[in-house]
């Protein structure tokens, strides 16, 4: 297998269609026959993210670089930053507002979910530009 | 347990998956929120919730669940059918409350994800 590059564009403000990027690169991995045990980590991690993007950011853009030992997955938006890295990483904690909340997230473990699922975890967040966050997981 | 015997137990419909009756689940987990059930992963589980929207289809499916009961009488609209069917998700609908839900399969023996 050679290096597959895949590009998602992740809407504002579009709760219906958050985890849909996500599905689309779990099914890519899946025929690119990675085992089920990687592509649900990658699968988890991503939606995690891919949500974050849509309720704290306006949208943003997945990059997935794919090779047969690792698939590392870059998730940029425009959003308003992370002001404490530490304390959002903190299970439980969260600013998600009350709408979120009614529709199942904002338990304050996106982030410690993605940490928990990936290998490899690295935020790069400037407060009033965005954020960017690169996962990655081996494959074992 | 079988799709079927879950049906059976809570006294539920089946509103997608008529063909996937057989289909064997392991574990269960109940929660309102996606993220803690992100949190934990289930080998071959059934999720019930209370929750109603496409984010609980599109959670089952990365998480590799391919049974969802919701609870409280609550029905999914056609997008959130439309949406499972595509992943082959089994839907099944009760009027019975979360607690009494759980409380049927584990007696049961139908099991959470650390088998307690």
């Amino acid at each position: 297998m050679e290096e597959v590059r895949l590009h998602y564009d992740v809407n504002a403000y579009d709760f219906t269609c958050a985890g849909e990027a996500s599905g689309k690169l779990k099914r890519s991995l899946k025929n690119l026959g990675f085992n089920s045990a990687v592509i649900r980590n990658v699968a988890i991690a991503v939606y995690e993210a891919e949500i974050n993007m849509v309720i704290h950011a306006e949208g943003g853009v997945i990059d997935a670089i794919i090779t047969p030992d690792c698939i590392t997955v870059i998730l940029a938006d425009h959003g308003p930053g992370i002001p404490d890295i530490e304390l959002a990483m903190k299970e439980g904690y969260s600013t998600a507002p009350e709408n979120v909340r009614a529709l199942g997230f904002g338990a304050g473990m996106g982030l410690p979910n993605i940490k928990k699922y990936t290998d490899e975890m690295n935020i790069d967040t400037v407060i009033g530009v965005g954020t960017t966050i690169t996962l990655k997981v081996y494959n074992k | 347990m079988t799709v079927k015997e879950i049906v059976e137990i809570l006294e539920g419909k089946i509103i997608y998956g008529e063909d996937y009756l057989d289909r064997e689940v392991y574990k269960a987990c109940g929660s309102d929120m996606m993220s803690d059930v992100l949190a934990f992963v289930k080998e071959q589980a059934v999720l019930l919730t209370g929750l109603v929207n496409p984010q609980v289809v599109r959670t089952a499916e990365m998480m590799d669940i391919q049974c969802i009961v919701f609870v409280r009488g609550k029905s999914p609209d056609m997008g959130i059918i439309d949406l499972a069917e595509e992943r082959e998700i089994v839907l099944i609908k009760t009027d019975l409350e979360m607690f009494t839900s759980c409380g049927r399969l584990y007696s049961h023996g139908l099991r959470g994800g650390s088998g307690e």
